[in-house]
């Protein structure tokens, strides 16, 4: 309980200081969105004062002290209230976020835990099997594979297998002419067009798992206990995965948080290519939109969602190892 | 290690007697040692030829990177090898020069952010109390904030600030891993006798940690000075591939970008798509080989063949 609670402790202070970062970040910049938006209508010709203060009030140029700015910043972020969207005007910057954020949670999601037990799997196998090509294939492949980048992952599928074998539809969450609701044939639709975003991030980020998990594992095949299992006789099977794979898991989920991190990254980078309509693509748009209420709110999003899943990765590494809760 | 007794104090005369060890002979030893790993040797290999093709672009490259007369998207030929692109540059000639924005990005920020994390960490490393915990708290949230994401709302702000932008970007948001990596090693190394000697004979504390811990770690810095350069060599391809960076200059990101923006999947240019990821992943892979080797120097069980 005390874990926990000191657990929750730190993340609640590292949620904290995030929030804070991503009020301080735009100020720090030289520079203001209003600046920058009058800097882009000045090419057209002089811009006037009615005009600037316009464009000022327009965007919502914040007031008052930085102490203020801060507690109405803080009030905005409690509510789940960030403003109105630049670029998509009506529309509220909360509705826009949480529209895409089932995408991105599905897929990044579901990709990340498939991949990591993947990983696992391979990993242990090629440590159990080292210096047989069952080592070196996976390893090779894997350490070559994660030097690509995501969007270049991306490109190549869709091009190959979007474009030239029509296999994968190209582009967006579902086809145009489906209509969303809870039939089997829409679900399929959204499951058929996340194939290829979610084949680019598992091929990126696979080779990650298994070399950590291999080198894990080669370090506790080490260790006295394995070589007392096997000197008892059980089949290698049982050495494997109930002696030596289940404590190796332990250092390589310490890793799964902030690997995460880098997945999360990597799906910007991917939703883009594919116009796949998460998170990723949403502040791919607000950036180039410079749609800045929008921007903030989607990486303080993303930043949140991250510190969650560390959180609860740190709770899991708890439950598994008792030592860490003394 | 010496007794304080009869210490003979090194003079720089030579001919005393004592030589001290040169420090060449030292990096020398180094590199055969990451020379002797046969995945290095294929890594540094790699690098010196990018190195090469970066270096000698404008003699090598057929034309010049941004000489759009030509043939626009035309496929691969004898006068193209890669074909050219939608705005008839010729796409041989726009890799090589982009070699060179590759290599002295990754370079610069990786040594920058290296430089970052050597001097937070090893002081992190050594202090002890309160200090040590703040520094903890601010290593850990840049660890933990998501990388990408935080550099697109930097260059966001900083609009179209080019290639120093891209840098300082990189550095801002890369330095945290390599930090954590030389702060615990420091903490073992804080307790080890040498350090407890120089504590006795009165040495202050930025001289222990920098001149007697720091050249203990010199593989660990070497390992975190690839690492943090391939994260920059791709980091810095993501932000242009955005369209994030100085769309206007020859690079793989920007090659990418506008490969994308002009619809070569639609024509089919698939070599155009294909070339530039390429060269990223092989620049990013030699890296990572090389630190294979680099692991050897200070761990003799990771070395490979004779030297073991």
């Amino acid at each position: 309980m005390k874990y926990i609670a000191q657990k929750l402790g730190l993340f609640v202070l590292t949620l904290w200081a995030a929030v804070t970062l991503n009020f301080f970040l735009p100020r720090l910049m030289p520079g203001s969105p209003a600046d920058a938006a009058i800097a882009k209508l000045s090419q057209n010709g002089p811009v006037t004062e009615a005009t600037r203060a316009a464009i000022e009030a327009q965007l919502g140029v914040p007031t008052g002290s930085l102490w203020d700015q801060y507690l109405s910043y803080l009030h905005q972020v409690v509510t789940l209230d960030f403003g109105v969207s630049y670029t998509f005007y009506p529309q509220t910057v909360s509705s826009m976020v949480s529209t895409a954020l089932p995408y991105t949670i599905g897929l990044v999601g579901i990709v990340t835990v498939l991949a990591f037990v993947l990983g696992t799997l391979i990993g242990v196998a090629a440590a159990w099997k080292r210096g047989t090509w069952l080592d070196s294939l996976p390893t090779l492949t894997g350490s070559f594979l994660s030097t690509f980048p995501y969007f270049w992952t991306a490109l190549l599928l869709l091009f190959f297998l979007g474009y030239v074998l029509h296999w994968f539809p190209t582009t967006g969450a579902y086809a145009a002419t489906s209509t969303p609701g809870f039939t089997a044939e829409f679900i399929g639709d959204v499951l058929l067009h996340a194939i290829l975003p979610a084949l680019t991030i598992l091929i990126t980020s696979l080779g990650g798992w298994i070399i950590g998990m291999r080198n894990a594992m080669i370090n506790t095949l080490g260790d006295d206990y394995v070589t007392f299992a096997e000197a008892n006789g059980l089949r290698g099977r049982t050495v494997a995965i109930r002696y030596a794979a289940r404590n190796a898991i332990l250092p390589n989920l310490t890793g799964f948080g902030l690997a995460l991190g880098g997945v999360v990254g990597g799906s910007i980078l991917v939703e883009q290519v594919f116009g796949y309509p998460g998170i990723g693509y949403l502040l791919f748009n607000a950036v180039i939109g410079q749609d800045y209420p929008l921007m903030q709110a989607l990486f303080l999003m993303i930043t949140v969602s991250v510190l969650i899943a560390n959180f609860l990765v740190d709770i899991l590494y708890g439950v598994l190892d008792p030592r860490t809760r003394r | 290690m010496t007794s304080t007794q009869n210490v003979r104090i090194p003079s720089d005369h030579t001919g005393d007697g004592i030589a001290a060890p040169s420090r060449w002979r030292a990096v020398g030893r180094m590199v055969a040692t990451v020379w002797g790993n046969t995945k290095a040797r294929i890594g540094i290999c790699i690098l010196g030829f990018f190195v090469v093709v970066a270096v000698f672009a404008p003699v090598l490259a057929p034309y010049g990177p941004k000489d759009n007369g030509f043939e626009r998207n035309g496929a691969a030929s004898w006068a193209h090898w890669l074909g050219t692109t939608a705005a008839g540059e010729d796409v041989l000639s726009q890799l090589m020069h982009g070699a060179r924005i590759s290599l002295v990005v990754g370079f610069a920020a990786g040594i920058l952010s290296t430089i970052v994390a050597v001097l937070i960490g090893l002081s992190w490393g050594y202090l002890r109390g309160v200090a040590s915990e703040v520094v903890g708290f601010v290593v850990n949230l840049f660890l933990v904030i998501p990388g990408l994401p935080l550099m697109i709302v930097i260059a966001a702000y900083l609009q179209n600030g080019g290639i120093l932008m891209i840098i300082a970007v990189i550095v801002v948001t890369g330095w945290a891993w390599g930090a954590r990596v030389l702060r615990s090693q420091t903490q073992s190394l804080r307790g080890r006798d040498f350090v407890t000697s120089a504590q006795f004979s009165g040495d202050g504390s930025a001289r222990i940690v920098f001149r007697e811990i720091l050249p203990n770690m010199t593989s660990l810095i070497t390992g975190s000075l690839f690492g943090a350069a391939t994260a920059a060599i791709l980091a810095e391809a993501g932000l242009e591939f955005l369209g994030l960076g100085d769309s206007s200059i020859v690079s793989w990101g920007t090659m990418l970008y506008w490969a994308q923006n002009s619809n070569s999947l639609l024509t089919g240019q698939w070599l155009l798509l294909f070339a530039p990821g390429l060269c990223i992943a092989l620049l990013a892979l030699s890296l990572t080989l090389i630190n294979f080797g680099v692991d050897g120097i200070s761990n003799p069980r990771l070395r490979e063949g004779k030297g073991r």
